[in-house]
Formats: C-alpha cells, sequence, structure tokens
C-alpha cells in the first residue's frame, strides 16, 4: 500500500499549493445548484422529483473537472513516465490516482451538500447522512471508471474533449443509480433502495478490477 | 546470458501502425560499459531507450537487463534501471526535496533522507531544496532529474539527449555525475546529438539508422566520425 500512499500524499500536497482541483469542482457544484434553484419555482413543484438529478448533475460533471486537472498534474513534465518507471505493478499506480481522485471529489461534495440541503430545505438529519452515503458509493464508481480514462484520454489529441466524451456515457448507470437512491432517501421511501446501492457497490468493484487488470496496457504505447 | 552483461536485446522491432520506428536491434552491452548511441532525428534512439526501460513495449523480440527479461519482470528490471529523458519527470508544484521523498517512497527506498541530501549536495541543489521547481530553469531542471535517476542506486544509467539545453556549468556537473558513475561500475547508456559530448566518456559508440544500428565500434575509431558524417550529417543533407 506504501506507492498508493505515496501518490495520494503527494496529490494532496499538489492541490494544497494549487487548489486547482476541488475549487474548480467546488465552484462548478455550487454554481450548478444555484442556477437550478432559480429556474424552479421552490413552491411549483415537488424538490423531491428534480433535486436528486439537479445534485448528481453538480457531482458528476464537477467530477471530470477535478479529474481533467488531475491528468493535468501527470501530464505536465511527463510525470506519469516517471510513475511508469518506478518498480512497482502498474494497478497500484491506478489505485494511488482513483484514491486521490475519490478524496478530492468528496471533499468538493461534502461542500457542496450543506448547500444542497439549504437551497432545498432540508434538514440536518440523518437523511443528510444518507445521501452523503449514496455520494460515497456514487462518487467512489465515477472515480475507479473516471481516473482510467483520463490516461487514456492523456493520450489522445483533444485530452480535455476526450475525457468528458468517454467519461458521461460509462457512468450513465452509476449517476441513474445514484439519482435513484437519493430520490429514495429525499422522499423517505426507502424500501428497495439496497438494489440500487448493490448496484453502484457492483459497479465500483467490477471498475477497479477491470481498470487495475488493464491499466499496464493503457498506459504502455 | 552471461553473467557480464548488463544488457542484451535481441532483434528488437517495433512498429507504430505502420511506421516501423525499430527494425530489429540487436545489442549487447557490458556492465560498466560506457556507450554512446548516435542518430539522426527518428532514427529510433529513443524508441529503443524507452523499450530498455520499459516505458515503451516491442513488438518483437527480447531484452534483459542485468539478465532479466523485461516483458517478463519488468518489475524488477525497473529497480535497476536509471532513465533521464529530455523531461524531467518531475512535478513542477513540490519542491526537489518533496520530489525525491516522494519517488523514494514509490522505489522503497528506506531512511532516504540522508541520501536526497547527499545527492541535493551532488547536483549543487541543496540551497534550493525547498524552492518550488516551478521556478528552476532548464538547467536546474536536470540536475533535479540526475538526482532523481541517481536515487535508487541503479546499476544501468540510460540517459536520452541529457546534454539538450544545458548551460556550460550544468554540462559540467552532468559530466561529474556520468564519470563518477562510470568509475563505480555503473553501466552508461547515452544518446546524443553532439558526438563530442558523447563521445568524451564512452567506451563504445554505435550509430542507428532507420531502425537499425549500423555502426559499432570505439570512440577512438575514426570510423566513428565517418559513420556519423555519413548517416547523421546527411541525414540532415537529405
Amino acid at each position: 500500500m506504501k506507492p498508493v500512499t505515496a501518490i495520494i500524499f503527494k496529490d494532496i500536497v499538489i492541490e494544497m499549493r494549487s487548489k486547482e482541483s476541488v475549487s474548480s469542482m467546488l465552484m462548478f457544484g455550487v454554481l450548478v445548484l444555484t442556477i437550478f434553484s432559480f429556474a424552479f419555482e421552490p413552491s411549483s413543484i415537488d424538490r423531491s422529483l428534480i433535486a436528486p438529478g439537479i445534485l448528481w448533475v453538480a457531482f458528476s460533471f464537477a467530477a471530470i473537472l477535478g479529474l481533467n486537472r488531475s491528468l493535468a498534474m501527470e501530464i505536465d513534465n511527463d510525470c506519469l513516465q516517471g510513475l511508469l518507471l518506478a518498480p512497482l505493478d502498474r494497478g497500484d499506480l491506478y489505485l494511488g490516482k482513483v484514491a486521490s481522485n475519490f478524496t478530492f471529489m468528496m471533499i468538493a461534495e461534502l461542500i457542496v451538500l450543506p448547500i444542497f440541503v439549504i437551497f432545498n430545505n432540508l434538514k440536518f438529519n440523518l437523511q443528510f447522512l444518507e445521501i452523503a452515503g449514496v455520494a460515497v458509493l456514487g462518487t467512489l464508481a465515477i472515480a475507479a471508471i473516471g481516473s482510467i480514462l483520463s490516461t487514456i484520454s492523456a493520450n489522445t489529441r483533444m485530452k480535455e474533449v476526450m475525457l468528458p466524451v468517454l467519461q458521461i456515457p460509462l457512468t450513465v448507470p452509476v449517476v441513474i443509480a445514484s439519482v435513484e437512491a437519493t430520490s429514495m432517501v429525499l422522499s423517505g421511501e426507502t424500501k428497495g433502495i439496497s438494489s440500487w446501492l448493490y448496484l453502484l457497490a457492483g459497479f465500483s468493484i467490477v471498475y477497479l478490477i477491470v481498470s487495475y487488470l488493464v491499466f499496464e496496457f493503457v498506459v504502455e504505447e | 546470458m552471461p553473467d557480464t552483461l548488463a544488457l542484451e536485446s535481441e532483434d528488437i522491432r517495433k512498429t507504430f501502425g505502420h511506421f516501423t520506428a525499430l527494425a530489429g536491434v540487436t545489442l549487447t552491452v557490458k556492465r560498466g560499459e560506457f556507450l554512446a548511441v548516435f542518430g539522426r532525428n527518428g532514427a529510433g534512439k529513443t524508441t529503443f531507450l524507452k523499450i530498455a526501460a520499459t516505458l515503451v513495449r516491442h513488438t518483437h523480440g527480447k531484452l534483459r537487463v542485468e539478465g532479466i527479461d523485461i516483458r517478463e519482470e519488468p518489475e524488477k528490471a525497473r529497480r535497476h534501471i536509471g532513465f533521464l529523458s529530455h523531461n524531467t519527470y518531475l512535478y513542477r508544484d513540490l519542491s526537489p526535496v518533496e520530489n525525491l521523498r516522494f519517488f523514494s517512497r514509490l522505489y522503497g527506498i528506506p531512511d532516504s533522507e540522508e541520501r536526497i541530501m547527499a545527492l541535493l549536495d551532488r547536483v549543487g541543489l541543496r540551497r534550493r531544496a525547498a524552492d518550488p521547481v516551478r521556478a528552476f530553469s532548464r538547467g536546474l531542471h536536470q540536475r533535479l532529474g540526475i538526482a532523481r535517476v541517481m536515487l535508487h542506486d541503479p546499476s544501468v544509467i540510460m540517459l536520452d539527449e541529457p546534454y539538450t539545453g544545458l548551460d556550460a556549468n550544468a554540462v559540467e556537473i552532468l559530466n561529474q555525475i556520468l564519470d563518477q558513475a562510470a568509475a563505480a561500475g555503473k553501466t552508461i547508456i547515452l544518446t546524443s546529438h553532439d558526438l563530442e559530448q558523447g563521445l568524451r566518456a564512452a567506451s563504445r559508440a554505435v550509430v542507428i539508422d532507420r531502425g537499425k544500428i549500423v555502426f559499432e565500434g570505439s570512440p577512438k575509431d575514426s570510423a566513428i566520425r565517418d559513420a556519423y558524417a555519413a548517416y547523421i550529417r546527411v541525414g540532415v543533407a537529405r
């Protein structure tokens, strides 16, 4: 686990200096929540119907910004090649990047989430923690697939464009499951939520295992 | 593979789509040897070094570093390899100490602090140890890159055009480090466009052209200059 923690620690130090990843995700997330809260009249519709969708639009698109920044850090000065020269299983490098991407996404989401609660007149109670729990599972799946896709797009000509083009279709099932689970939490009808949570956990595990195994071939020229 | 060989390649080929970068490179490098590799742009020097450093997967052939097949046991082979290219692979937002500390963790080097400070001393960066690499000139970058390469004490040092963009002072430091490494019995493989720089400390020289070795000989042999003129200068004229 040492290389994984070394990569997380390195990314945290760089993020604390540059403040580019979390701040951009945060700005985007807050902006999405603000725009949608103005777009929909609070009294005109049942907020629990649209609020989960708004939240996950904010989370999933903000994640792309964070992944692009993470990618830029490794492309700058060909740092990815430096990582590849280390005497490690390349899957460990992938796990390190997943862990740091997940950490930054969660930090941004944990700041955005209270704003979402305030904008939607929700209460800071168990419901809040349940949404945070769904966010953990959904974000893990997004980080797992996003970390390998950002590495694939690093070798293409239009890196920043290629990442969302690849990422959005592959995370659709994750976003749908996350929206459904969040919706159930907000409406208080949590019967059947476990199937969506199992789906999220399943996607995370499949993405992690497959990406761990193929990462070596993705990074080699 | 005889145990005196640091690197042995058998018919290494590499194609990128329809483009053939290496058309069958067979080369042996003895332990402690200083090999200079010359060739014009696109000749295949960098591709060969990157394959040997396990950064690029070869299409055909076998390559062993310190007797270890790089395809079968790449992680084990990487422990013996130090690779420096034109890009230094250093994080600009970290300081030299932080960069070297990070790489020492990746390489699993125990008690690395002393070694990091000693290396920074060697490359003349001790006083800049806490400055962000972002503020460094090309020469300082490359010096720190050399420290990164030497961090895990590799037995085979591969340098791809290491003199590019260096000022006289940085060239002098690089030469000193290479001389010390050669004296310590390290194997050095260096690619260069500059014949005089490349031959300075080399014990053998090869010229690669169109993905094949077209000349192999002693740097003292005048034939290397003829080969250089024939394959590199003429290459420019073509």
